[in-house]
């Protein structure tokens, strides 16, 4: 069952390379998880157990990492993820008036994921765009910022 | 002071178009500094960089300010073994958003500022760790990187001489702690970010147990800048106790909110109302958090002629941080911005000293109690109590961060904490 995820012959490589920056291949630890995240989708047990096996690294400690960080996602989320910035500065600019919007739109509450399996939403602390308040991040990637809701819609609608 | 700020020509993010692309930043003098050095090593022992670099007084932009060089001066006698500088790129004090700017814009003056510290710290090898969330970033610089080697200024005999390092970015994955040096390098050797305690301090025993120094982007981003101009030149820029060009990073209430490079030591009514186009709507300025959201807020009644830098804004009861400032108007409610601010730092805290993973906690609690109207006056003193037991008492500087602000505003908008408190009742025997 565990199976169901493995790394190929490239992504073998892949991860010997990441492993070569480093004095020790604990190191690699975070790196490899974002292959696996980019690759799966997510981090959850089976594939920190692939990871462990695959480094040759307790899976207690592969697991103590994952759940330390917040963007490594312990559970499938939606195909995308809503971070919406609701941190000081992005507070004082409205970023809770986004978050609500969003969770009418979608009709879900921050945390939770779309039925469909098309949206998550979150509500994130700060995300180093304070200056373009208020924004959000697309699943760990693109930033979209001065949000409105016109723009929001927008967003969703092109997504 | 700085009244000249309008004619001032910006060296950190100077309006280049593609100035991330090697050959732009190559024909405006980039990497410069570091031939001068490699060419003439026998005016530029290591010894001499860091001296020179000690002089100029750069103060560590990442928020604590300590003196660049000196702390460089900290790392101990090469005895054969590897070497390590990692650059501080986790920028996540919210209100802080100005390392980005340099990764987007002028990725090759940091570079080029962390190889000169390489050398002068006959470091190995660099690592620049970045927040996870600044992926698109690391993209950039990787790029940048990539570009830095094909030159031959990264990599084996770098110029032709005999110094040689290597350059990495690691990425984070989302936790504010890790822009904490000692849990940064925890989470480098692939760790959960649990800081560590100091002394020993990184220089002694730093990654994987071996002589390292940790510089924030920006800080490094001015090194290229003393070599090509002198110490002198440098210390001339603002004032001398506190030199350099800085990275205003301001948000919330302006009109045009924004990353701006001026000297160090402008004044900030000058930076809010000029630089940034004023409060917006044309309200008026309630309050300032000068410099992240650690730095303990300020009245706006405190601030005519005070200035951006350490000294002046010691003089009012705060501190210059990461020189994000974030501008709240009249019709802001300090109690919710206070508490969001104890909910980040609740959020944040890793665990492992209790007075602060149970300070915080209870910060955040009773502040919304607060916030929701069932607080009462005594709820203050609990407050100011609960931040007594977290500072100082902890690891890090976590603690005093959540604590900070919270014992400020009471102090400075108490008005408005206790109008939206009940009266305690006590109970009558
Ligand atoms: N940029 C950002 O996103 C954030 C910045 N901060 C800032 O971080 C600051 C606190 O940082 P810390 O590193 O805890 O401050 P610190 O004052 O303990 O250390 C500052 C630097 O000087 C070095 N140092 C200090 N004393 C030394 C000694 N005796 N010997 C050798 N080296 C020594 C430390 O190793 C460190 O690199 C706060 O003031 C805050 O403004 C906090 C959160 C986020
Ligand atoms: C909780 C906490 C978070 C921190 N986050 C950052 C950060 O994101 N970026 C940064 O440069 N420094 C951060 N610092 C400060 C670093 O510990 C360290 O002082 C700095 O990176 C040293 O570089 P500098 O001397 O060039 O400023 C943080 C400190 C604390 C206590
Ligand atoms: S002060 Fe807080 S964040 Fe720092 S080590 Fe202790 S528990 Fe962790
Ligand atoms: S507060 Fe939202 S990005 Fe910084």
């Amino acid at each position: 069952m565990s199976d169901t995820y493995t790394f190929d012959a490239k992504d073998l490589k892949e991860i010997e390379k990441i492993i070569d920056k480093y004095p020790e291949k604990q190191a690699a630890v975070l790196p490899v998880l974002w292959y696996a995240q980019d690759k799966f989708g997510h981090t959850d047990p089976s594939i920190q157990k692939l990871v462990a096996r695959t480094m040759d690294i307790p899976e207690a400690h592969i697991h103590g990492v994952v759940t330390f960080y917040t963007q490594f996602y312990e559970k499938p989320k939606g195909k995308h993820v809503l971070d919406v910035c609701t941190c000081l500065s992005c507070q004082v600019c409205g970023g809770y008036d986004i978050l609500h919007y969003l969770e009418e739109k979608l009709g879900i509450k921050a945390g939770e994921t779309t039925s469909d399996g098309q949206f998550s939403l979150q509500s994130v602390e700060c995300l180093g765009a304070c200056g373009y308040a208020p924004m959000l991040q697309v699943t760990n990637d693109k930033y979209v910022n001065f949000l409105t809701r016109e723009k929001v819609d927008q967003l969703v609608e092109d997504l | 002071m700085s009244k000249d700020w309008k004619s001032y020509q910006p060296h950190l993010l100077p309006a280049i178009k593609d100035l991330h692309e090697m050959p732009v930043y190559e024909k405006h003098g980039g990497y410069k500094a570091l031939s001068t050095i490699l060419k003439d090593k026998n005016n530029w022992p290591p010894e001499e960089v860091v001296a020179e670099v000690k002089e100029a007084n750069i103060r560590g932009r990442g928020g604590a300010g300590f003196n660049a060089g000196l702390k460089w001066s900290f790392m101990p006698e090469p005895d054969g073994g590897p070497r390590y500088l990692a650059c501080n790129g986790d920028e996540s004090e919210p209100g802080t958003f100005k390392d980005r700017k340099l990764f987007e814009f002028n990725p090759h003056l940091f570079i080029e500022g962390a190889i000169i510290a390489a050398y002068a710290m006959h470091v190995d090898v660099i690592y620049v760790y970045i927040r996870g969330e600044y992926r698109p970033y690391v993209k950039l610089l990787d790029e940048a990187i990539r570009q830095a080697y094909d030159k031959g200024y990264l990599g084996k005999n770098i110029l032709g001489s005999d110094f040689s390092v290597e350059m990495y970015t690691h990425m984070g994955a989302g936790a504010y702690i890790c822009g904490e040096e000692s849990s940064l390098m925890e989470s480098l050797e692939g760790k959960r970010g649990y800081p560590r305690v100091k002394p020993p301090f990184p220089a002694q025993k730093g990654l994987w147990g071996r002589p390292t120094t940790i510089n924030n982007i920006e800080t490094l981003a001015n090194v290229p800048l003393v070599i090509n101009n002198g110490a002198s030149w440098f210390k001339q820029i603002g004032p001398d106790s506190h030199p350099g060009p800085v990275l205003y990073g301001i948000s919330g209430h302006v009109n045009q909110p924004g990353v701006y490079e001026y000297p160090s030591g402008m004044e900030i009514m000058t930076l809010i109302n000029e630089v940034a186009g004023g409060v917006r709507n044309g309200k008026k300025l309630k309050a300032l958090i000068p410099g992240g959201s650690s730095t303990p807020p300020v009245r706006a009644d405190v601030l005519d002629g005070i200035t951006m830098d350490a000294d002046s804004l010691r003089e009012i009861g705060t501190m210059m941080g990461t020189a994000g400032m974030v501008i709240l108007d009249e019709d802001t409610d300090m109690v919710d911005v206070i508490w969001r601010i104890s909910h980040f730092y609740h959020h944040e805290s890793c665990g492992q000293c209790t007075p602060c993973r149970e300070g915080t906690g209870w910060l955040e609690k009773t502040l919304l109690k607060i916030k929701n109207g069932n607080g009462e006056m005594r709820d203050l003193d609990l407050l100011l109590a609960i931040c007594n037991r977290m500072e100082g008492r902890t690891i890090c500087a976590l603690a005093d961060a959540a604590a900070w602000p919270v014992r400020y505003s009471i102090d400075r908008f108490r008005d408005e904490f206790e109008s939206r408190c009940k009266k305690t009742v006590y109970a009558v025997a």
